[in-house]
C-alpha cells in the first residue's frame, strides 16, 4: 500500500526533476497515441522534438521559427507566472494579447503612412496599455466587488475576439484591401515593421523584450520586496495582510503586469510575424502560455526553457502534419497532456511516497 | 417574433448549460472546484456525436457522452484527490486536454449529420393549445435535465448521502474526523459532474446545432461555472440562471437574424458581457452559500 | 476485573522521529470519571485517537467489557459504545444543529424525530439547544453542547472528552460538571483529558498521567495535591516568571469606543472597546474563544482599519494606518494562528523574518531585500529564543508549534516595540517554552514597553498581567487590577456582567 507523507519542506530536487519527468511521460503516452492513430511512434516523436532543429532539409526554415514562437509564449508566461505565484488566476491572457495588438495597430494606423522613428515605440506603448486596460477590468471588478477573476478574464477573451473581428472587418480594414477583411500589412510599412534584427534567427523586438522580461522577473521575484510580497500573498494571504501587503495592490500589480506583457506580445506579433490584424490573429498563445508558466515552475528561467520547448512542439507539430499527416489537433492534446503530467508528478515535490505494509488489524 | 417559439427555443438553448452547471454545482458542493467543465463538455460533444453517428442512436450518444465526460473528470479527480494537485491548474489542464482530444477525435466527423433526437409526443399535455407547443413538445433530454434539477435538489436536501456530501464540502477535516470518506465522496461528485457536462456537450452537437465543429461549445462550460455562482449553489438557482442565459442567447441570435442596426460583433459578445455583469452584481451582493472547503486540497495526515 | 470497562495494555504508536505512545497501559472502571493528564505533546491525543479508532496502534491491545476491542474506524468505536467530544469540534458551520447531530450518528432517525430527541436530551441534561439553529451562529459553549448531545443520543458506555473546559466560562464549567456527574450516576464512564489540575481534582475519580508518551503513574486526584500531580506531569521544575514591580509610565496605546463590524458571516463584531495601556504595564485580556479576540488583534495590528479617532498610539490617531505604518511607529502585534497568519508555512525562517521586520531592522532598502542582513536577524532570533531548528533556511512549517511560536514572538520582541499586542502567546506550547515566552514578555515590559496579552489561559493572565479585562461578544469589560480579582469575579467578567454593581437601567 502506498501512502503520501508531507515533506517538511518542498524538495528542490524534485522541483527541477518533475518537468523533465513530465516531458518523458508525455513522449511515452504521446507515442502510444500516435501508434493508435496508425502513425509510427518513434518517428513522430523525432519529427516533433528533433527534426525542427536538426533535419538537413527543414531545419534551416524551422530554427528561426523557434524564437518567433517562443517570444510571445515567454513574454505572456512571465506575466502570468507572477500572478499565479500570488494566487491570482488570469486565464484571459489571450484577450489581453488580442487587445494589445488591436490597440497598438490602431494607434499606428492612425498615423499611416508616417515614417517617424517614434511611431513604433509609440505603438509598443499603446499595445502595452491596451493589454493593461483589458486586464484592469477583472482587477477592478475583483478588488471593488470581489468578482472572480478567472471567469471575468476568460469571458473577456470572447469579447476581445469579437472586437478583433469587428476591427478586421470594419474599422481597421485596409482601404486598399478591395473589401476583404484584414488591416493594412505592416510588413510593407518599413517604419513599423517588426522585422528580424539579425537575419535568419527569428530574433525580433518581441524576443528581445521577452529575454529582458525573464531577467527583470527574476530580479523582482528573488530580490525585490514587490516579488516577496507577491510570493507571500500566494503562500499565505493572511500572513501577507498581517505583514502590511494590500491585497488589492497585489491584484493590480499582477494583472497589470501580465496585461502589459501580453499586450506587448500581441503588438510585436501583429507588426512582425502576423503582419496584420485579421480575424484569425488570436492563435491561442495566451492559453498555451499557461502551460509554459507551469512547465517552467513559475520560475523565470524555467519559463525561458519551457517556452522554447513549447515552441518546438508547435513547429514539430506542423512538420509532423506535413510529413506524417498527423492531425493538427494532436499537438494541442500533446501540450495539454504535458501540463497534466506535470501536475501529476508535482506531488513528489511536496510529498514523499512511502510504502507501508498493510497493518494486520 | 412568436412568443411560443421563443420560449421553446430558450428551453433548447438553455439545456446544455443547465446540465453542465447542475453537475458542477454538485461538484462544488462537495468542496471541489473543477474548472474543466468546458473540456468535459466539448469531449462529451464529440463523443456523443461520434457514437450517435456510428450507432444511429442519439440516446446511445448521450450515454456515451456521459461516460466519456465522467472518465475525463476522473482523471481530474485522480490528480486533485490522490496526487493533491492544484485544482485551478488541473481544471485548466483538463480544459486544454479536452479541447485537443475533441479536435483530434472530431476531425473525421466534420460535415456529417447526426441522427435526430425525436420530439416527445406527450399525450394530453402536448395537445394543449399554446402551452403544448411551448412546453410539452420537446425532446426527452429537455425533460431529463429538468428532472435532474429536481433530483439534485431533493438529494441534497433530504437524503443522508446528500447531507454527507454537503458536510464534506463544508469542512473536510471534520467530515474525516467523523469517519466519512472525503476522497470517495468527492470522486463520486466529480464523476457525476463530468457525466452531466458530457451530456450537456452532447446536447450541443446532437440537438442544438446539430453537427460537429471544432471548439463548438464556445465557452458554454465557463458560463456554466458562472451560473453556479449566480445560483448561490442552489439547484433552483441553476435552473433560473441557465434559462435566463438561454433567453439572452436566443434573443441575441434572433436579433442577428433579423438584421438590426446593432453590429453583429456586439450581439455575439453580449452573452459574455452579460455573464460578467451578472457575476459583478452577485459578488457585489456578497456571494452566499459557497461551500467553505471549496477548492482546498484534502490530505488525511493523521 | 468485573468492574473494568476499558482495559488498555501496552499500546504503542510511533511516528517518524517520535514515539507518541510507548507501551501505555491502564484501566478505566465502570461508573468512573477517569482523567488523562499530561502536557501538550505528551501523547494524550494519539492515545485517544487509538481508542476512538482514528489511529491504529503499532502494538498493544485493548479490551472493552472483557471483549477484545480493535476499532478500525470511528464508526466501529461508536458501535461498541465509545463516543468522543473533540477539543476542536467537528462541526459544520453552515449546517444546523440537527444536521450536525445526524452526521455524527450511524443510523439517524428522520430529521423531525431527531429534532425531538435533541430537545429531550438537552432538557434532561440541562443543556438547552435549538435543533434548527445554524451552528455557525452558536457560541463556543453551545457548540460543545451539540457535540455532547450528539454523543449522548447514542447512549455511550464510554464518553471521551478532550480538553472540554478550554472554551467555557467558569459558570459553564459548573454546568458541564453537573452533566458529567449525572451521566456517571447513570452508568456512563468518562475519559476526561485535561491539563488543568484543579478541575481534575474536583471532578475525577482516577487519573493517569502521561509524559513523553509514557504512562508515568496513576493516582486518585482527591488524595494528592495539585503540586504532586504537576510534578508527575512535568517531570522537572522550570522557570517561573519573576513578579515585577515598578511605576507605570505614560499611556502608550488607547482605544476609544472602538467598534468594527464582523469580518465574515461567522465572525464577531467589536463593540465600543475602550482600553488604555501604559509603558511598563501588562494588560491581560481574557475571555472564551470566539468572543472577539482575533478581531481585536486585527484591529490593533492594522489588518482591518478602524474608524477615525478609535485607536491612539503615543497620542497620535493611528486608526487609518495600515500594518506597515503602525509597525514603523512602534506598535507591533503577534496573531494567534502561527501557521498562515504570523508566519507563511512554506517560506523559510529568513523570509519569515522579512515578513514583519523588513522596515524596523533595515532589511529592505530602496525596495530591495538584503538577504544577508535578513538571515543574520533570523539567526539572532533563533539563538536568543532558543528556537530548535537546523537553521534559518528551514521552512516554517517544519518547526514544532512551540519552536515556531518562540520564533514569531521573538521576531517581534527583538524589534524593540513600544507596544506589543499578542494573542495566545503560549497556545499549544510546552511548559518550558511557555515559561520562556512569558518571561520574555515580562522583560519587554520591564524595559518600558506596554503589552497587551490576549489569552484564554487564565492562569497565564493572572501570572503576568497587572490589569485584567475580559472580552464577551465583542465587548470588553472594565479593566481591573489583577490583585483585586478572584475566580468568581473573573467568571462574571467573562460571562458579560461588565459592571459588578447593579446594572443601571434607562
Amino acid at each position: 500500500m502506498m501512502r503520501l507523507e508531507k515533506r517538511p519542506q518542498p524538495s528542490g530536487y524534485w522541483t527541477a526533476l518533475t518537468p523533465i519527468l513530465a516531458v518523458v511521460l508525455t513522449m511515452l503516452v504521446g507515442g502510444v497515441m500516435f501508434w493508435a492513430l496508425g502513425k509510427p511512434p518513434v518517428e513522430a516523436i523525432r519529427t516533433i522534438f528533433w527534426d525542427p532543429l536538426f533535419h538537413p532539409q527543414f531545419a534551416a526554415y524551422s530554427r528561426p521559427q523557434l524564437l518567433v514562437k517562443a517570444g510571445p509564449l515567454i513574454l505572456i508566461a512571465i506575466g502570468l507566472s507572477i500572478g499565479f505565484r500570488a494566487g491570482i488566476w488570469n486565464i484571459g491572457a489571450e484577450g489581453q494579447y488580442i487587445m494589445g495588438a488591436v490597440t497598438g495597430a490602431a494607434v499606428g494606423l492612425a498615423f499611416y503612412p508616417s515614417e517617424s522613428v517614434l511611431l513604433f515605440p509609440l505603438m509598443v506603448i499603446a499595445g502595452a496599455l491596451g493589454g493593461w486596460a483589458w486586464a484592469m477590468i477583472p482587477a477592478v471588478l475583483k478588488t471593488r466587488f470581489g468578482t472572480n477573476e478567472i471567469l471575468v478574464s476568460l469571458m473577456l477573451v470572447y469579447v476581445a475576439e469579437n472586437i478583433l473581428a469587428s476591427a478586421s472587418a470594419n474599422w481597421l480594414r485596409s482601404p486598399e484591401g478591395m473589401g476583404f477583411p484584414g488591416s493594412r500589412n505592416f510588413k510593407q510599412w518599413p517604419a513599423v515593421f517588426n522585422d528580424e534584427l539579425i537575419a535568419n534567427t527569428g530574433m525580433h523586438w518581441g524576443v528581445v523584450t521577452a529575454f529582458i522580461a525573464v531577467i527583470a522577473a527574476y530580479v523582482m521575484m528573488a530580490r525585490h520586496i514587490a516579488g516577496f510580497n507577491v510570493r507571500l500573498t500566494g503562500e499565505a494571504p493572511r500572513a501577507a495582510r498581517f505583514s502590511g501587503v494590500s491585497p488589492a495592490r497585489i491584484v493590480f500589480l499582477c494583472l497589470g503586469l501580465s496585461g502589459v506583457l501580453a499586450g506587448m506580445a500581441g503588438l510585436f506579433e501583429v507588426t512582425g510575424p502576423a503582419g496584420q490584424i485579421s480575424i484569425d490573429f488570436g492563435s491561442g498563445y495566451g492559453f498555451t502560455a499557461i502551460i509554459v508558466a507551469f512547465l517552467g515552475r513559475l520560475n523565470p528561467f524555467g519559463i525561458l526553457a519551457a517556452g522554447l520547448l513549447m515552441a518546438l512542439t508547435y513547429i514539430g507539430g506542423e512538420l509532423a502534419q506535413l510529413m506524417l499527416g498527423l492531425p493538427g489537433a494532436s499537438i494541442q492534446l500533446f501540450q495539454g497532456m504535458l501540463l497534466f503530467f506535470l501536475l501529476a508528478t508535482d506531488v513528489f515535490t511536496n510529498y514523499r511516497v512511502r510504502l507501508v505494509r498493510r497493518e494486520v488489524a | 417574433m412568436d412568443p411560443v417559439l421563443l420560449v421553446a427555443s430558450i428551453m433548447v438553448s438553455a439545456t446544455p448549460i443547465l446540465l453542465a452547471a447542475l453537475g458542477e454545482m454538485v461538484v462544488e458542493k462537495s468542496g471541489v472546484l473543477n474548472l474543466g467543465v468546458e473540456g468535459m463538455m466539448i469531449t462529451g460533444a464529440v463523443m456523443g456525436f461520434a457514437i450517435a453517428v456510428s450507432s444511429g442512436s442519439p440516446l446511445l450518444g448521450f450515454a456515451g457522452a456521459a461516460v466519456s465526460g465522467a472518465v475525463l473528470s476522473l482523471a481530474f479527480g485522480f490528480l486533485t484527490q490522490y496526487l493533491l494537485s492544484n485544482q485551478v491548474a488541473t481544471g485548466l489542464g483538463l480544459t486544454l486536454v479536452g479541447l485537443g482530444l475533441s479536435a483530434l477525435i472530431g476531425s473525421n466527423y466534420e460535415g456529417q449529420r447526426a441522427p435526430a433526437l425525436g420530439k416527445l409526443d406527450i399525450p394530453l399535455l402536448g395537445d394543449l393549445p399554446v402551452l403544448g407547443r411551448m412546453l410539452f413538445s420537446h425532446d426527452i433530454m429537455v425533460y431529463v435535465s429538468l428532472a435532474l434539477v429536481a433530483a439534485v435538489w431533493a438529494f441534497l436536501k433530504f437524503t443522508r448521502a446528500g447531507l454527507i456530501l454537503r458536510a464534506v464540502g463544508e469542512d473536510h477535516a471534520s467530515a474525516h474526523a467523523l469517519g466519512y470518506k472525503v476522497v470517495r465522496v468527492r470522486l463520486a461528485a466529480i464523476a457525476f459532474g463530468g457525466a452531466c457536462a458530457g451530456m450537456g456537450g452532447a446536447y450541443v452537437s446532437l440537438v442544438r446545432v446539430p453537427q460537429w465543429t471544432e471548439g463548438m461549445t464556445a465557452g458554454a462550460g465557463w458560463i456554466a461555472l458562472a451560473i453556479v455562482v449566480f445560483a448561490s449553489w442552489r439547484a433552483l438557482g441553476v435552473l433560473i440562471g441557465a434559462y435566463l442565459f438561454g433567453g439572452v442567447t436566443v434573443i441575441q441570435l434572433n436579433l442577428q437574424a433579423a438584421g438590426t442596426t446593432v453590429p453583429v460583433e456586439l450581439l455575439s459578445m453580449s452573452p459574455y458581457l452579460i455573464t460578467i455583469i451578472v457575476l459583478v452584481i452577485i459578488s457585489a451582493r456578497g456571494a452566499q452559500g459557497a461551500p467553505a472547503s471549496l477548492g482546498r486540497s484534502f490530505h488525511a495526515s493523521s | 476485573m468485573a468492574d473494568t470497562l476499558l482495559s488498555i495494555r501496552g499500546l504503542t504508536k510511533a511516528y517518524p522521529g517520535v514515539v507518541a505512545n510507548d507501551t501505555v497501559s491502564f484501566d478505566i472502571g465502570k461508573n468512573e470519571i477517569h482523567a488523562l493528564l499530561g502536557e501538550n505533546g505528551a501523547g494524550k491525543s494519539t492515545l485517544v485517537k487509538m481508542i476512538f479508532g482514528l489511529v491504529k496502534p503499532d502494538k498493544g491491545e485493548m479490551h472493552l467489557n472483557g471483549e477484545p476491542y480493535q476499532p478500525g474506524k470511528p464508526s466501529d468505536a461508536r458501535r461498541s459504545g465509545v463516543a468522543m467530544v473533540f477539543q476542536h469540534f467537528s462541526l459544520f458551520d453552515a449546517l444546523d444543529v440537527a444536521e450536525n447531530v445526524a452526521l455524527g450518528m450511524e443510523t439517524p432517525p428522520p430529521m423531525r424525530d431527531l429534532a425531538r430527541q435533541i430537545r429531550e436530551v438537552s432538557e434532561t441534561y440541562g443543556l438547552p439547544l435549538d435543533p434548527y439553529r445554524v451552528v455557525g451562529t452558536l457560541s463556543a459553549g453551545e457548540r460543545q453542547r451539540v457535540e455532547i448531545i450528539r454523543c449522548l443520543l447514542q447512549n455511550p458506555r464510554l464518553l471521551i472528552m478532550d480538553e472540554p473546559t478550554s472554551v467555557l466560562t467558569p459558570q459553564e464549567v459548573e454546568i458541564l460538571f453537573r452533566t458529567l456527574n449525572k451521566l456517571k450516576a447513570e452508568g456512563t464512564s468518562i475519559l476526561y483529558i485535561s491539563h488543568k489540575l484543579e478541575e481534575i481534582r474536583t471532578l475525577c475519580d482516577e487519573a493517569t498521567i502521561l509524559r513523553l508518551g509514557k504512562n508515568v503513574g496513576t493516582c486518585t486526584p482527591r488524595e494528592v495535591t495539585a503540586r504532586q500531580m504537576a510534578e508527575m506531569m512535568v517531570g522537572s521544575s522550570f522557570l517561573t516568571p519573576e513578579p515585577k514591580a515598578g511605576a507605570k509610565g505614560e499611556v502608550l496605546l488607547r482605544c476609544e469606543a472602538l467598534s468594527l463590524p464582523a469580518p465574515g458571516a461567522f465572525g464577531t463584531p467589536l463593540r465600543e472597546i475602550s482600553l488604555e495601556v501604559r509603558a511598563g504595564e501588562v494588560l491581560g485580556i481574557g475571555g472564551v474563544a470566539g468572543n472577539g479576540q482575533d478581531e481585536l488583534l486585527m484591529a490593533l495590528s492594522g489588518e482591518r482599519l478602524a474608524p477615525q479617532g478609535a485607536i491612539w498610539f503615543k497620542g497620535r490617531d493611528v486608526s487609518r494606518d495600515g500594518p506597515s505604518l503602525r509597525r514603523e511607529a512602534g506598535l507591533l502585534t503577534g496573531p494567534e494562528e502561527r501557521l498562515g497568519h504570523a508566519a507563511a508555512p512554506n517560506m523559510s525562517l529568513t523570509e519569515n523574518a522579512v515578513l514583519t521586520a523588513g522596515q524596523r531592522k533595515g532589511l529592505v532598502k530602496n525596495g530591495f531585500i538584503n538577504w544577508i542582513a535578513a538571515q543574520d536577524f533570523a539567526d539572532h532570533v533563533i539563538a536568543k529564543f532558543d528556537v530548535r531548528t537546523p537553521g534559518a533556511s528551514v521552512a516554517a512549517r517544519a518547526l514544532s508549534g512551540g519552536n515556531l511560536q518562540k520564533f514569531v514572538v521573538g521576531r517581534e520582541i527583538e524589534q524593540n516595540p513600544d507596544v506589543f499586542v499578542v494573542n495566545q502567546p503560549t497556545w499549544g506550547v510546552d511548559a518550558a517554552a511557555a515559561a520562556a515566552i512569558r518571561q520574555a514578555l515580562l522583560d519587554l515590559a520591564a524595559k518600558g514597553a506596554a503589552i497587551i496579552c490576549i489569552s484564554q489561559d487564565l492562569d497565564e493572565l493572572m501570572e503576568i498581567s497587572d490589569r485584567f479585562g475580559a472580552l464577551n461578544e465583542g465587548r470588553l469589560s472594565a479593566t481591573r487590577p489583577v490583585a483585586d480579582l478572584d475566580v468568581e469575579k473573573i467568571g462574571l467578567m467573562m460571562g458579560g456582567a461588565h459592571d459588578m454593581e447593579v446594572a443601571h437601567d434607562i
